[in-house]
């Protein structure tokens, strides 16, 4: 960044203050992937990084570049956008494969076909 | 269905998303339109089934929602990887019976699972309607199923069905 000296004091801090939040997030859930013991509780702790670690990291780069320059810069928003709509497919790969893998092994843990069945009007 | 423009909210959504990756300028837009009026063109000749949006007034009330009850997830979920691996915390799956059945609905509903830490969309029977969820902490089933029908179901469903 080599305008940084141009940048108002809110507009750091706040540009600060959400990176901070972001890459606190993403490192917190990298942590949770190691952390946790089983494919199912793994795969929630990087969605830390994919929600609001990338929102708040797009959002600070939206406040710091819309401060130097004269218009405002929106289009960090078109990479949330495809976060949300790229990770459900990733996820869902995985745990369709997950759930394979663990109903032909006969995991106990794995949930039985049985549960997709509707068992009342709902 | 009009020749040109199969699909005006796609072409539109392309336009503005070329804007946004150059600049907006008149020469910006009359590339992007050419290239969105082509791109849609092209996805006509896919034959998709197409979304309709009964009620869009309720988009911003859904993203509202969405994006409050992400941020607290985030804080719950980083919350339970801080205080470690605790004996008390039951992780476990949730069957779900949705009476959800839009295709586009359903693909919203999977996007705001997957995107809150927590939950997890797991497997979707067509023919029962019945979701299965992995929730990180499940304290109460219930309060899960109650929470996906009236938080998210009701809404999806006033905005496409």
């Amino acid at each position: 960044m080599t305008h940084a000296e141009n940048l108002p004091a809110w507009a750091s801090l706040l540009t600060a203050f959400l990176v901070l939040l972001g890459s606190g997030l993403t490192l917190l859930g990298a942590i949770g992937t190691l952390r946790f013991r089983r494919f199912f509780e793994r795969v929630h702790a990087p969605t830390l990084g994919t929600s609001w670690g990338t929102g708040a990291i797009a959002l600070a780069s939206i406040v710091c570049f819309s401060a130097l320059g004269s218009r405002p810069v929106v289009h960090e928003l078109l990479i949330g956008v495809f976060m949300i709509v790229t990770t459900p497919v990733t996820l869902m790969l995985l745990a369709r494969a997950a759930l394979y893998r663990d109903r032909t092994e006969g995991n106990r843990e794995a949930p039985p076909r049985s549960l997709l069945r509707r068992t009342h009007g709902g | 269905m009009n020749r040109l423009l199969p699909y005006p909210l796609l072409t539109a959504a392309l336009l503005l998303m070329w804007l946004l990756l150059t600049s907006f300028s008149t020469g910006q837009f009359l590339v992007g339109t050419a290239v969105a009026i082509g791109a849609s063109r092209a996805m006509a000749a896919l034959h998709p089934s197409k979304p309709r949006l009964r009620r869009w007034q309720l988009l911003p009330k859904l993203l509202g929602i969405v994006t409050l009850d992400i941020l607290r997830s985030n804080i719950a979920v980083a919350s339970i990887i801080i205080r470690g691996d605790r004996r008390d915390r039951v992780a476990g799956f949730v069957a779900i019976p949705l009476d959800l059945r839009d295709k586009t609905a359903l693909a919203v509903l999977a996007c705001i699972v997957t995107s809150t830490p927590g939950t997890a969309w797991v497997e979707y029977a067509p023919e029962s309607g019945v979701l299965l969820l992995h929730v990180l902490d499940l304290a109460d089933e219930a309060e899960w199923i109650a929470v996906i029908k009236n938080r998210y179901e009701a809404l999806l469903m006033d905005i496409f069905e």
